[in-house]
């Protein structure tokens, strides 16, 4: 692992603002987007190396704008096909800025036509920035298979067509959906795995970044903003979910103090921007249940009838198990355990490799006073999981401290 | 960008299909390609059912004929068109709204033709 330096925050910040739209710029001039990609890739290569050992320049952005085109100039010595498009000079001038730049980039790197987990790796490093030794620790995967990944599906962008444009207006909406779907998977993966010390950038906190900019880039889009306001409110809880030896701590045990609430205000904002709209959607509405959380007191001042009523409707929404699931859990709040445990047992064969499934479980059991049957799906849970805070929690579970509910 | 698009379909699952119904599609189909004119760049066909099929293939003491398709995949090729369009959402786009996609079975292949033989010039 590299080591994190003081200026790895600044520096991940500077990339993930110019990596986007400098890629989209030199894709533009050479008619060629993996040649653009990978020069973006050597130049931030370059930076981190560079400015660890010096510090950053005077303008980063500059820095890294200059060292990108001379790597493309480079790449296209050595294939003569780019040499005559680069003799033209710049494709004629456009009158896009660098935020519906980034925008068209992503869309291109979330297009329905490319193999889902290629989806997310190439979004990381062409519009976040990040190198694809930082997307191999994230994920926990080996390095060259990430990368043969990447290699495919910026291939299949060149060579199949799929062009760094926005969707026409009438397409949107549903183009939209791949892409927020792949900010969200992003937030996830950076949330659970996430302990802060270990990584050198912040994977949820990217996402919040990228949801914003998404948002702002396509204001008429309700579930965009649906869905900023929900990882701004769930990354404002971030500083509480784990303990200094970096174990999970439970929604209900959080030290609600440490929360981000400005953010948590902010969040709100976003909802009422959303909500405004009239157009209600999957994000919105686990913004509006985050929120219900996030502004409660406490674990037992937490407006259960009203997390019950909004999962109601997102169930209407979203026929996912996941979603009966935490809808499950939170009516036993509600004092109904019993038929939560009923809701859950009606799930087992859809969600019987999904450990939080088998962790909500226990949960429930133990209130029930089903101790034995409360261990057997805790262990069952423990050994479906493979991301080591959670498997820490469960452990403790086992040895039979209070139970929780898994958030 | 040109693309070939190739209309496959399960013959047992066609073979399913109500008889009306699959009239009512290939009347669809005809409008569609009137439709969709605009896009279409050389010609293509429709073929005729995969028990005329004959496949010529490589064998180890010169090329043998044999009767049927070149593999024994469910799904035929029964069509193909080369659409000339922007990009490849364009193309998705035009053969999302393809009849035939109503009838269990059938599928579209979309793949980008070979335009740029530059490479071959050196």
């Amino acid at each position: 692992m590299t080591s994190a330096s003081p200026t790895d925050g600044l520096l991940g910040q500077v990339l993930r603002e110019e990596a986007g739209p400098l890629v989209a710029r030199l894709a533009r001039r050479f008619r060629d987007f993996d040649l653009a990609e990978e020069a973006v890739q050597s130049a931030m290569v370059e930076a981190l190396t560079s400015w660890r050992r010096d510090g950053p320049p005077d303008n980063p952005a500059a820095w890294l704008q200059v060292a990108a085109q001379r790597n493309a100039l480079d790449g296209v010595r050595r294939s003569s096909r780019q040499r005559a498009l680069a003799e033209r000079g710049d494709s004629p001038a456009s009158a896009t800025t660098g935020t519906d730049d980034r925008l068209a980039l992503l869309f291109a790197c979330c297009h329905p036509a490319l193999a889902p987990e290629a989806r997310l790796a190439l979004t990381l490093r062409a519009v976040v920035g990040l190198t694809t030794p930082q997307i191999a620790r994230a994920f926990l995967v080996n390095e060259s298979t990430l990368a043969q990944r990447i290699v495919r599906a910026k291939r299949k962008i060149v060579d199949a067509g799929i062009s760094l444009t926005v969707p026409p207006a009438d397409q949107l909406s549903e183009r939209l959906d791949d892409v927020l779907a792949v900010v969200y998977v992003m937030f996830n993966e950076g949330f659970v795995a996430s302990t802060g010390a270990t990584q050198d950038r912040d994977l949820a906190a990217d996402a919040v970044w990228l949801a914003g900019v998404v948002a702002t880039a396509a204001p008429r889009e309700p579930e965009a903003w649906g869905l900023a306001a929900l990882l701004t409110i769930q990354h404002a809880r971030a500083a509480a979910r784990f303990d200094q030896h970096g174990g999970l701590v439970l929604l209900r045990h959080q030290d609600r103090s440490r929360w981000d609430h400005a953010a948590i205000a902010e969040g709100e904002r976003l909802i009422e921007h959303a909500a405004a709209l009239r157009r209600p959607g999957r994000y919105q509405l686990q913004a509006a249940i985050a929120a219900v959380h996030a502004t409660a007191q406490s674990w037992e001042e937490t407006d259960w009838l009203q997390i019950v009523m909004l999962y109601d409707v997102l169930a209407r929404l979203d026929r996912s198990p996941v979603v009966r699931l935490n809808k499950a859990v939170a009516r036993a709040q509600l004092g109904a355990p019993e038929e939560a445990l009923a809701e859950l047992d009606s799930l087992a064969d859809r969600l019987a490799s999904y450990h939080l499934f088998h962790a909500a479980r226990a949960e429930l059991l133990t209130t029930l006073g089903r101790h034995d049957d409360a261990r057997e799906a805790n262990r069952t849970a423990l050994g479906l999981t493979s991301n080591d805070a959670e498997r820490r929690l469960l452990t403790t579970r086992l040895h039979s401290r209070p139970l929780d509910d898994g958030s | 960008m040109k693309y070939v698009l190739m209309y496959t379909s399960r013959p047992d699952l066609d073979a399913n299909a109500d008889p009306e119904a699959a009239q009512a599609l290939y009347k669809r189909v005809y409008e569609w390609f009137q439709e969709n004119g605009g896009i279409m760049a050389d010609s293509g066909a429709e073929l005729l059912g995969i028990e005329t099929a004959t496949t010529v293939k490589h064998g180890d003491d010169g090329s043998v004929v044999v009767d049927g398709p070149f593999n024994e995949a469910k799904e035929v090729i029964g069509g193909f068109s080369v659409i000339e369009v922007a990009d490849l959402s364009a193309a998705i786009e035009a053969v999302k709204t393809w009849p035939l996609l109503d009838l269990p079975g059938n599928a579209v292949e979309i793949r980008p033709m070979v335009e740029d033989y530059s490479h071959m010039e050196q």
